[in-house]
């Protein structure tokens, strides 16, 4: 049983990528019909995007709903609704602008390894770009070489880095540098903070410590809080999304490493049951690879061939 | 969790009614629960599908137990399934069984916690009287080198001198020759993370592969991995062919359903999991502990466990099969019994009896009537087979009999007798009740029907 098991499992699996893409052709020339059969097909799609259960099928109730009146739906047609379908499950899609207060506080939050300090790096490098003055607070004074990461990153966008030693208090390295943006007049500062996983309690408190200095060195501080979130994590990312939207009021997402395989369909459950909007996503390790999200573009990549 | 998988299982066996056995439809409606627990925990779909398909096939037709309800038995065969997929433990030690200095590479996705695990495993190999030399090869990541000398330095462990404008390639090359010059036993390569679809990078490890030929190959993966984990595994696995796996950042509440996606596409043991972000959080790999958490239950198998360990199986299934044969008498009534009194508590019965959650809480520490129990059965012993397969047949004389066999007085076994036919009545109405009737019967008059 087990060989037999494993022999199928390992057979069907190798070439995953290949019937999903099947799957995909299938479903859009194979089945102008909506039937159970195409449902099915979708459910996979969804299900394999980390779209999650609950939220699959209600997208799939939906275009059921919708598509009981159509006689020959087709492609574009299809894909038209699901974007519908999804976009109306995120908040409402604006391009994101800096807020006026000076200096605006972004502050990035997130499991480890996601990409924060990637990404702020890389939003630095937009803001210097546009002209703004920016400072960087290293606030991840745990993990090793987190400073000198940063340091880089500061350097390729322009930006001054605040850093403390290794091991020091990040409450402290959020003082100095929200004391240096204003000193400096900067028109951003954007706090990096070291990865911790959402269940640890007394990490967790350490951000609303760190959130506190904040406010209380620059009125509304911070601004902005977004949690980075990496495309490749199934649905352990609503736990996330919950939990850091709790501790620290996050007011958006980053998802990143939209340039791999995984496509973050977990975002649309976040977004839906939280309110949270996606405000940039990652599709890359270069400092341009920084893009504002479109929910046109994400549905157009569930379905996208690699 | 253990709470909403079990709970869901019991609410579709409500229907089954204490039929002897499983229907096709019966075990449709569970393996639903099934497939669901499974895509929360992030089982990859298609593995889902193909093993919700095995158990399906087991469990379909099977004895129902009596003393097991149907939905423990249904999450018996799942955690079977599961325990066969997830490996035996026995591949999943490190093989380092090679002339060195012994290369071990890790690779895999951004940020997965190959550097840092890298360190823990250098840790791991010196507590094992190896002398590792570590190998920064990430020379795409800004500081990534750094990080893992500043790991070196914290551990006191050799971190080879690379620099970030060299080729990787030549790194992995030129610490081999130095560790063989300078007597390091073992090589930890610590490669840039890189796209499964990135075919330059890809190129790159099969070069370092080539080159260094490293005794492990091991993909880093990030526990919270969602479905995507099949495409990474099997890339990483087809150009390199791996030799295990490691998972990280257990520690948090990821249900971990990656571990038996990559297991299941590559076929290759999960060896190490990183269960936090100091270097000695790494810890052996137990298939079973994982299996339990992917679906999210620890406590209900636990207490199969405890069932398994006082009634075997066999045992059991005998049981069941003389009830159904014989129907409820003395005979069987007092292998129940025997069974009953090897569980310890009532607590734990009842725990076994699904939905009875509640009761159970009620009912703590409630330890059964022994001493009432051994009169019981001491009765029961002083009668003729006979006797005890129909006891109607029990009449003044034999009363006596048995009394004096027992060292009880006649007024108890009439009392025994008495309630046995009333529990006699209540056992056949709970068969139409279903397994639930049980605890009705058990709750009436203060635990048991005596
Ligand atoms: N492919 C890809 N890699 C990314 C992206 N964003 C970050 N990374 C990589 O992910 C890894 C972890 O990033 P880092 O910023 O250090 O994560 P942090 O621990 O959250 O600060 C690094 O190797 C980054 O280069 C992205 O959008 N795409
Ligand atoms: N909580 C937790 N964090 C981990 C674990 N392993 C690695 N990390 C963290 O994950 C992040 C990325 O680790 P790193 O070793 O830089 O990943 P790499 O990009 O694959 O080399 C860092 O913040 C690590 O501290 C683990 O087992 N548990
Ligand atoms: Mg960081
Ligand atoms: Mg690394």
């Amino acid at each position: 049983m087990a060989v037999g098991l494993f022999g199928r499992l390992r057979e069907g699996l190798a070439k995953t990528r290949e019937t999903l893409l099947g799957k995909v052709e299938a479903l859009f020339q194979g089945h102008p019909k909506v039937d159970e059969e195409f449902l099915e097909s979708l459910e996979e799609i969804l299900l394999g995007a980390d779209f999650g259960m609950p939220v699959t099928q209600e997208l799939i109730a939906a275009l059921r709903r919708r598509l009981k009146n159509e006689r020959e739906p087709d492609q574009g047609r299809l894909r038209e609704i699901l974007a519908e379908e999804i976009a109306t499950r995120l908040p409402a899609e604006q391009a994101w602008t800096l807020p006026a207060q000076r200096p605006c506080v972004i502050m990035l939050v997130g499991v480890n390894g996601v990409g924060k300090t990637t990404t702020l790096g890389k939003l630095a490098a937009q803001f210097v770009g546009q002209g703004k003055k920016v400072v960087i607070g290293a606030g991840d004074t745990f993990r090793a070489a987190a400073g000198e990461q940063l340091q880089v990153w500061g350097e390729r966008a322009g930006a001054e880095v605040i850093r403390h030693a290794e091991g020091a208090d990040p409450g402290a390295v959020a003082f100095d540098a929200a004391r240096a943006a204003v000193a400096r007049g900067a028109d951003v500062l954007l706090l990096d903070t070291a990865g911790r996983l959402h269940t640890k309690v007394n990490l967790m408190e350490e951000l609303k410590k760190v959130r506190r200095v904040l406010a209380r060195e620059i009125p509304g501080a911070p601004h902005e809080t977004w949690l980075v979130l990496d495309a490749t994590t199934g649905q352990n990312a609503l736990a996330q999304a919950k939990t850091f939207r709790a501790a620290t009021e996050a007011t958006g997402i980053v998802l990143t490493k939209l340039d791999g395989t995984a496509r973050g369909g977990i975002v649309v459950a976040i977004s839906a049951e939280l309110g949270l909007g996606v405000r940039f996503v990652g599709i890359g390790e270069g400092v341009a690879d920084l893009k504002p999200f479109s929910a046109g573009e994400f549905v157009a990549a569930l379905f996208r061939n690699d | 969790m253990f709470d909403t998988l079990s709970e869901k299982l019991d609410a579709v066996f409500k229907k089954l009614r204490g039929r002897g056995r499983l229907t096709e439809e019966d075990v449709q409606a569970a393996m639903r629960e099934v497939r669901l627990a499974l895509l929360e925990a992030d089982v990859n779909f298609k593995v889902v599908k193909d093993f919700v398909a095995a158990v399906r096939e087991r469990a379909v037709g099977q004895d129902v137990l009596q003393s097991l309800t149907p939905g423990q038995q249904v999450i018996r065969v799942v955690r079977d399934e599961l325990a066969l997929l997830m490996g035996s433990g026995e591949e999943n030690r490190l093989d380092l069984a090679a002339r060195p200095p012994v290369g071990i590479m890790l690779c895999g996705l951004q940020g997965a916690g190959k550097t840092t695990t890298c360190g823990k495993l250098a840790l791991k190999l010196r507590r094992d009287k190896r002398s590792p030399l570590l190998v920064p090869a990430d020379v795409y990541r800004p500081a990534a080198i750094e990080q893992l000398k500043v790991l070196g330095r914290q551990l006191d462990i050799p971190v080879f001198d690379s620099r970030a404008d060299q080729d990787p390639v030549a790194i992995c090359r030129e610490a081999r020759a130095f560790a063989d010059r300078q007597g390091y036993d073992t090589l930890i390569l610590d490669t840039a993370g890189r796209l499964h679809i990135d075919d330059a990078l890809m190129l790159e490890l099969e070069r370092i592969k080539a080159d260094v030929e490293p005794r492990e190959i091991l993909l880093v993966a990030d526990a919270m991995t969602g479905q995507d984990a099949v495409n990474v595994a099997t890339a990483f696995n087809e150009r390199l062919g791996l030799t295990g796996v490691i998972l990280t950042k257990l520690d948090g509440d990821a249900r971990g359903g990656a571990a038996l996606s990559i297991r299941s596409v590559t076929g290759k043991p999960i060896k190490l999991i990183g269960v936090g972000e100091k270097l000695d959080a790494l810890e052996a790999f137990h298939p079973e502990r994982m299996a339990q958490r992917i679906l999210g239950m620890g406590d209900v198998l636990s207490l199969i466990e405890k069932a398994e360990a006082t009634i075997d199986r066999e045992q059991a299934a005998e049981m069941a099969q003389q009830l159904r044969k014989e129907g409820f008498n003395l005979e069987t009534f007092r292998d129940q019994l025997r069974a009953v009194k090897k569980m310890g508590s009532l607590e734990s019965l009842l725990g076994m009896i699904p939905g009875a959650g509640k009761a159970m809480k009620q009912m703590q520490g409630m330890q059964l009537p022994e001493k009432e129990l051994q009169k019981v059965e001491a009765i029961i012993n002083s009668m003729t087979p006979a006797e005890r397969r129909d006891h109607r047949i029990i009449n003044g004389s034999r009363r006596l009999r048995i009394a004096k066999g027992s060292g009880t007085r006649v007024q108890d076994v009439n009392q025994l007798l008495k309630q046995f036919t009333e529990a006699q009545t209540m056992m056949k109405r709970m068969q139409k009740l279903g397994p639930k009737g049980l605890r009705g019967l058990l709750g009436k008059g203060g635990g048991l029907p005596f």
